[in-house]
C-alpha cells in the first residue's frame, strides 16, 4: 500500500503508539515515518533489500561509457507505475510487471549474478501457451497478407485480414 | 482452555501423519510466487488495487469451494485478526512474519489440514505454500502446480516469455518457487561438524537458516534449507538438486548418530536423561534452553534410547513452546519472564500427561 501521508512511497512502517491507553495505528513510508520522528527506524539493521540495493549502486564501471549508462538507468522511470531505477535500488522491489520491459537493458548483468542465467526454463501458464501460439499464427498470416497484396489478390488479402483480426480479437481477450 | 485442546489447536493435521526420513527431516515446503497481470505489486499498490486482490481470490474459492484441497477451507484476514493470532499463525508457519506484519490488505486461504495455504498481498499478490511431513518435496511441487493451475483458471499470472513468472523482487523471477526442507542434525553439531558442512551448503547454491526464516537463530539445531536460483532451471531440476544435497546430509547425520552410539553410548544415554530431567521438572525454562533439551531428548527417541516419550510429542511441544502459542494457551499477553514459567509449566504437563496416557 502507498503510504497515506505522501501517497508517494509504498507504506513500509507499521506502528501501533498508545498514549494514556489510547491505542492508534498507523502505516507510513520510511522517509515520511522519520519526519514525524516519533518512530524508531532500524538504521543499521540488516535486510534483505539492503544487499540487493548494495550490490546494484556499486556495479562496477568499466569505462566512461558504462558510468554514463548507470547516471541514465538511474533517472529511468516506469511508465506504468512511476518507479525510477534509484528506488528499486533502495527498495530492492520493483513496482509492476512493466518495470521488467523499463528496466529490461539493465536487469541482465543483475539476473546474471543473482540467478547466474537470465532466461526462464521452467513452467509456463496453459494461457500463455495458447497465445503463444496465436502469437506466432499472427505473425504468419501477417507475412502472407503483405504477399497478397503484393500479388494484388485483394480478395484473398481481405479474407487474410479478417483472420488476423479475428486472432487479435482473441488475444485481447 | 484444556491441554488436550490446546494441543489440538496448536498441531497442524498434516503434522500427525508420519513422512519419509522423518527422523531427520521434520518437513518440506514449497511456496510459488504469482502476480496477477495488469495490477502494480503489493508495495505500491493502492487500498482500493490491494482489496482487488483479495476480492479476486476468494471469489475464485467461492466458486470452487468444493474442490477436494479446498473443502472447508478458511479464508481469514489479516484485519481479522489479533496480534496473538497472527504470530501464532506464523510459528505454525502457516503464514509468513511479513503477511502478519506488513500487510494491511493481507488475506489467506488456509485448507483444513493447514496443508495449503495461499497469502494474498504478501511481497507478491499470490504466493501458494504447501507443507508435507517428511521429505517429500516433489508432492509439495505436484501440490503447489496443481493449485498454481486452479488459480491460472481465473486469472492471468504476470509472465513473460524471456523472465517467466515476474515477481516483486527479481531474487525470485523465472519460476517462482522456493522449495525448503526442516532438518535436525543434533549428532553433527555434537561432533562439531556443522561450522564445516553448513558453509559447503550455502557454496551449492542453497540457503541455510534457522526455523523461523531469514535472519532467524538455529535453535534446537533445526535448519532450514532451501534452494536460492529462481531462474534458469526448472522447478524439477531445482527441487532434485535440493533433494540430492538434502539426502545427504541426512547420510552424515545418520553416521554421526551411529558414530556417537559406538563410541559414547553411555554419555549421550546421559545427556538425553538429563535433558529429559530438566524438562520434566524444571520451573522456569527459556525458549532456546527449552528447544535445545528437546533436541537432545528427540534424539534420544530416534535412536531408541528413551521410551518415555514418543517423537511426536517431542514435534508439538517444539511448536507450542513458541511465544505466540504460550500467550494464547495463557489467554493473555506474558512478559518474556512469565513465558519462562509458562513455557516450563506446559511442557511438564504435557510429559506428565504422555506418563499417564502414553500417545503410541
Amino acid at each position: 500500500m502507498l503510504c497515506p501521508e505522501c501517497g508517494k512511497r509504498p507504506a513500509t512502517i507499521h506502528y501501533t503508539k498508545i498514549i494514556n491507553g489510547n491505542k492508534t495505528e498507523q502505516y507510513l513510508c520510511e522517509v515520511c515515518a522519520h519526519e514525524k520522528g516519533d518512530v524508531p527506524t532500524f538504521e543499521n539493521g540488516f535486510s534483505f533489500q539492503k544487499l540487493l540495493s548494495s550490490f546494484l549502486n556499486f556495479e562496477p564501471s568499466f569505462s566512461e561509457h558504462e558510468s554514463r549508462a548507470t547516471v541514465k538507468h538511474q533517472t529511468l522511470r516506469c511508465p506504468t507505475c512511476g518507479m525510477t531505477y534509484n528506488q528499486f535500488g533502495k527498495f530492492g522491489r520493483f513496482g509492476c510487471s512493466d518495470c521488467y520491459y523499463t528496466f529490461r537493458t539493465h536487469l541482465e548483468p543483475m539476473l546474471r549474478r543473482i540467478h547466474g542465467h537470465t532466461t526462464h526454463r521452467g513452467k509456463i501458464p496453459e494461457r500463455t501457451k495458447g497465445a503463444l501460439k496465436i502469437r506466432r499464427k499472427l505473425e504468419l498470416l501477417k507475412e502472407e497478407l503483405a504477399r497478397k497484396v503484393q500479388a494484388e489478390e485483394f480478395e484473398e488479402a481481405a479474407k487474410i485480414r479478417d483472420q488476423i483480426r479475428a486472432l487479435q480479437e482473441q488475444l485481447e481477450q | 482452555m484444556s491441554l488436550q485442546h490446546f494441543i489440538k489447536n496448536a498441531i497442524s493435521e498434516w503434522m500427525r501423519v508420519k513422512g519419509p526420513q522423518s527422523d531427520i527431516v521434520f518437513s518440506s515446503r514449497v511456496r510459488i510466487a504469482r502476480n496477477l497481470a495488469g495490477l502494480p505489486f503489493p508495495t505500491l499498490s493502492t487500498s482500493s488495487q490491494a482489496e482487488e486482490v483479495v476480492r479476486m481470490v476468494y471469489e475464485a474459492w467461492q466458486k470452487d469451494s468444493d474442490l477436494p484441497f479446498l473443502k472447508k477451507a478458511a479464508f481469514i484476514r489479516m484485519s481479522d485478526l489479533t496480534p496473538l493470532e497472527k504470530r501464532v499463525l506464523v510459528e505454525k508457519h502457516l503464514i509468513s512474519p511479513q503477511l502478519a506484519e506488513e500487510s494491511p490488505h493481507g488475506a489467506v486461504l488456509l485448507s483444513q489440514d493447514e496443508a495449503i495455504s495461499i497469502m494474498i498481498n504478501e511481497e507478491d499478490h499470490i504466493r501458494i505454500q504447501c507443507l508435507f511431513p517428511g521429505l517429500q518435496l516433489e508432492k509439495a511441487w505436484e501440490m503447489a502446480s496443481h493449485l498454481d493451475d486452479w488459480l491460472e483458471k481465473h486469472f492471468t499470472f504476470a509472465f513473460d516469455d524471456q523472465c517467466g513468472y515476474l515477481t516483486s523482487c527479481p531474487t525470485n523471477l523465472g519460476t517462482g518457487i522456493r522449495a525448503s526442507v526442516m532438518v535436525h542434525l543434533p549428532a553433527l553439531a555434537m561432533i562439531q561438524q556443522l561450522p564445516r558442512l553448513l558453509p559447503v551448503i550455502t557454496q551449492v547454491g542453497l540457503a541455510v537458516r534457522g526455523i523461523y526464516g531469514e535472519g532467524s537463530e538455529a535453535l534446537g539445531q533445526l535448519y532450514q534449507i532451501s534452494n536460492q536460483v529462481t531462474l534458469g532451471q526448472s522447478e524439477e531440476e531445482i527441487i532434485d538438486k535440493l533433494q540430492g544435497v538434502v539426502r545427504q546430509i541426512i547420510e552424515h547425520e545418520l553416521d554421526a548418530r551411529r558414530r556417537i552410539l559406538h563410541q559414547s553410548a553411555l554419555e549421550l544415554e546421559d545427556r538425553v536423561y538429563r535433558s529429559y530431567g530438566i524438562l520434566a521438572h524444571s520451573r522456569v525454562i527459556d525458549s532456546k534452553e527449552a528447544m535445545q533439551r528437546l533436541s537432545d531428548v528427540r534424539l534420544g527417541v530416534d535412536l531408541n534410547l528413551i521410551k518415555e516419550v514418543s517423537a511426536s510429542v517431542m514435534n508439538e511441544l517444539m511448536v507450542m513452546i513458541q511465544p505466540g502459542f504460550l500467550q494464547q494457551y495463557a489467554g493473555q499477553r506474558l512478559d518474556p519472564e512469565e513465558r519462562d514459567v509458562r513455557r516450563a509449566k506446559l511442557i511438564r504437563e504435557r510429559l506428565l500427561m504422555e506418563n499417564n496416557n502414553p500417545s503410541e
